[in-house]
């Protein structure tokens, strides 16, 4: 029976990774910041299987409580098989191009307090000498562009924390993994018109998830095909790329 | 946070023959429902808008607000012991089955209704007051709803059951999504032998033989429907395939039959058919195929419930086998007393035209009244079938039909219809003026505003 921690429990993503974990009778603990919207997931999981869920409301933004969180998460389920921090915000680019205290307050949630809460989380696991951590992360961190490089560079910044938190945890029996969704239709894209193939269902995204931090492997593209893309975009020279709208 | 509504004009009902421009906000949370009931202020009204199975224009508000209800697809409660389940209206069948599968080992539970795909939402089955193949026992979807939660434009959330606030539970079942949002709802499961069936095909002869197969199976078998070769004529009338089925206990050896049977469909269709593949010639082979190759006395096997409830939802998006133009299906009740003349007569105008497609069903009800004010099902026989959308032609046929309807004294259904005339649903529904008082004046939908208009509208006829 997995023990699961999820930051960010509300998220559509992180719902569907939850309801498959219940399925097999997983115990949790959910953070999220509202609290009727984390009841309503809690009841889900326990109906769908969950032999247990405990929920803890808060700003996971506000870094100072970290510890006590990971803390409480690490006692409530006594031991943590797998920790996924699905929270973040979608920055509006051009509000952030003129108001830099807002391009700082994203930067804040979506790198500066993931990179708190996963030095907790890592003095828990290496603790325990076991566990695999997931953090979401996105395809916008390959590459600078300008329709969102405020949001790209938070993501990329996370890339490159994950990867070394990674190659520190390997020799403790702990395993990171780097989940980079492509186009996911949740409410956090509700602005985007959501046609067309590249687009992908949260719950397609949950599978491939909960493959990757089964295996442990380090970075997940998801669905497959933007492992391909993103080598294309990433290699594309500098002086076409920015003749390119993108 | 402000969530914004997006401009569609990809938005379609099942059978793809009307298309409109609609306002879509989606739904995920109770208190964004809530919030976006602040939309009627614009002065436009709202619609709930599940999986799109409905197939006119009932489920369409053209150049309104649709509200998607899909990711309010949580459950809040099952409790194995007295088969009651509570979920929010965005909940699928199919995810309910999923759920019987894993949390009911003794598998003594099932949907108390279903209709032919579990690829629908709770909300839209109350809105629709659907019906199954076993009406006859068993009656309507809306005769298991216990209670819902229905949140009103003004931002009330009433709850709606038998003994509260039992005026808008009546209107709200079967209410084509007119007097409000559906949040949640309890719904009471059938206790059944096991999930599996005992299930019967054979072929029949003709009409006659369909009323006397199917009145006789009534008692011994919980569900029963026939598949009609709508191209038959003279003799032949009315000849079919008949389907009948009841669940049976768990029996050593059935648990290897077991598949996985609830994610994507193994075959979709990824374009439309060209149009001209559906006609007279193509569909009568494959009818007269069909029909010889269903065997001839019953025979009985053990098989799971997807092939005989769910047959069409192994093959994704089916519907645009009918091309870029869509399909309208028609689907009537006529009442008992005068069944079998109106059947006749209605399958003697469809085989004549040759218009029909080869998805035609024949079902007769039971006398389970419907909570539901404006519920479609009556003791009688139901014909439902597809037609190729050919404009004029079709739309011409299908007012005949209607007329052989009406003069039998039954009505059309208002989830696949998108044709009807204001004065024909207001003869089959003498209900309607009554429920038109308990609709929430910030809903509405393309079906509701053409139905209920006074003056009756006439048709744009081509010179």
């Amino acid at each position: 029976m997995k023990r699961v921690v999820i930051f960010g429990a509300t998220s559509a993503i992180a719902q569907a990774v939850a309801r498959r974990y219940a399925v097999d009778g997983a115990r949790f603990f959910l953070a999220a910041r509202n609290a009727g919207r984390l009841d309503a997931v809690a009841a889900d999981l326990r109906t769908r299987g969950a032999s247990a869920v405990e929920v803890w409301v808060g700003d996971l933004a506000d870094c100072p409580g970290h510890a006590a969180l990971v803390d409480l998460a690490g006692r409530a389920l006594q031991g943590v098989d797998c920790a996924l921090l699905a929270y973040g915000t979608l920055p509006d680019q051009k509000t952030c191009e003129e108001d830099a205290a807002e391009a700082l307050r994203h930067i804040g949630t979506n790198y500066s307090s993931a990179v708190s809460l996963l030095t907790q989380l890592a003095t828990l696991m290496c603790a325990q000498a076991y566990g695999t951590i997931g953090v979401i992360g996105s395809v916008a961190g390959d590459r600078g562009r300008q329709s969102n490089y405020l949001y790209g560079s938070a993501k990329a910044g996370l890339a490159v924390f994950v990867q070394g938190l990674r190659h520190r945890l390997w020799s403790r029996g702990v395993r990171v993994v780097l989940i980079k969704p492509g186009f996911v239709d949740t409410p956090m894209t509700a602005a985007f018109p959501k046609h067309g193939p590249l687009w992908a269902s949260p719950d397609r995204v949950a599978g491939d998830i909960v493959r990757a931090l089964g295996s442990g492997q380090a970075t997940l593209y998801t669905p497959w095909f933007w492992r391909g893309i993103m080598l294309v975009i990433r290699l594309i020279p500098d002086f076409i790329f920015r003749r390119i709208r993108l | 946070m402000q969530v914004p509504s997006m401009l569609r004009d990809d938005l379609l009902t099942w059978g793809r023959s009307h298309r409109f421009r609609h306002h879509l906000r989606s739904l995920h949370f109770s208190d964004e429902a809530v919030a976006a009931m602040g939309l009627a202020e614009s002065g436009r009204t709202m619609l709930a808008r599940g999986l799109g199975r409905s197939y006119g224009d009932s489920a369409l508000n053209a150049d309104q607000i649709l509200l998607d209800v899909n990711g309010l697809d949580r459950f809040i409660h099952f409790d194995a012991a007295s088969g009651i389940v509570e979920c929010e209206a965005g909940v699928t069948l199919a995810a309910i089955l999923q759920l019987l599968e894993t949390r009911d080992s003794d598998q003594r539970w099932f949907l108390p209704v279903t209709p032919g795909t579990k690829f629908v939402t709770v909300g839209g089955a109350i809105a629709n007051d659907v019906h199954g193949k076993n009406h006859h026992r068993a009656g309507c979807f809306g005769n298991h709803v216990l209670s819902f939660q229905l949140l009103r434009s003004n931002g009330e959330i009433l709850n709606c059951s038998p003994n509260s606030n039992p005026a808008l539970f009546q209107a709200t079942i079967g209410g084509l999504g007119l007097t409000g949002l559906i949040l949640s709802a309890r719904v009471a499961l059938q206790a059944v032998a096991g999930l599996w069936l005992e299930a019967e095909s054979f072929r029949y002869e003709n009409l006659d033989r369909f009323h006397q197969i199917s009145s006789a199976s009534l008692t011994d078998w919980e569900y029963s429907v026939a598949w009609i070769d709508c191209l038959a004529a003279g003799a032949n009338l009315g000849r079919g395939v008949f389907t009948r089925a009841r669940h049976v206990a768990p029996a050593p050896g059935m648990d290897q039959l077991r598949f996985d049977s609830h994610g994507q469909p193994r075959l979709s269709l990824p374009f439309d058919l060209p149009s001209f593949a559906m006609n007279r010639t193509s569909i009568g082979i494959f009818n007269t195929m069909l029909w010889h190759k269903a065997s001839a006395r019953p025979r009985r096997q053990i098989t799971h419930y997807d092939p005989v409830f769910y047959p069409l939802d192994a093959i994704g998006g089916w519907n645009r086998l009918y091309g870029a133009s869509g399909f309208y299906q028609y689907q009537c009740v006529v009442p008992t007393s005068t069944a079998r003349d109106a059947i006749r007569e209605l399958l003697g105008l469809i085989s004549q035209s040759g218009q029909a497609s080869f998805l035609a069903v024949l079902k007769t009800f039971g006398t389970v009244v419907s909570p539901g004010m404006l519920s479609f099902p009556m003791p009688g026989v139901t014909l439902a079938l597809d037609f190729p959308n050919r404009g004029f032609g079709t739309l011409a046929l299908l007012d005949q039909l209607d007329r052989v309807t009406q003069s039998a004294g039954g009505r059309i259904y208002p989830a696949k219809d998108g044709r009807v005339s204001a004065a024909a649903f207001q003869q089959g529904y003498p209900g309607w003026r009554q429920f038109s008082t308990m609709i929430d004046p910030g809903f509405s939908s393309s079906f509701w505003r053409r139905v209920s208009a006074e003056a009756p509208l006439t048709r744009f006829r081509p010179l």
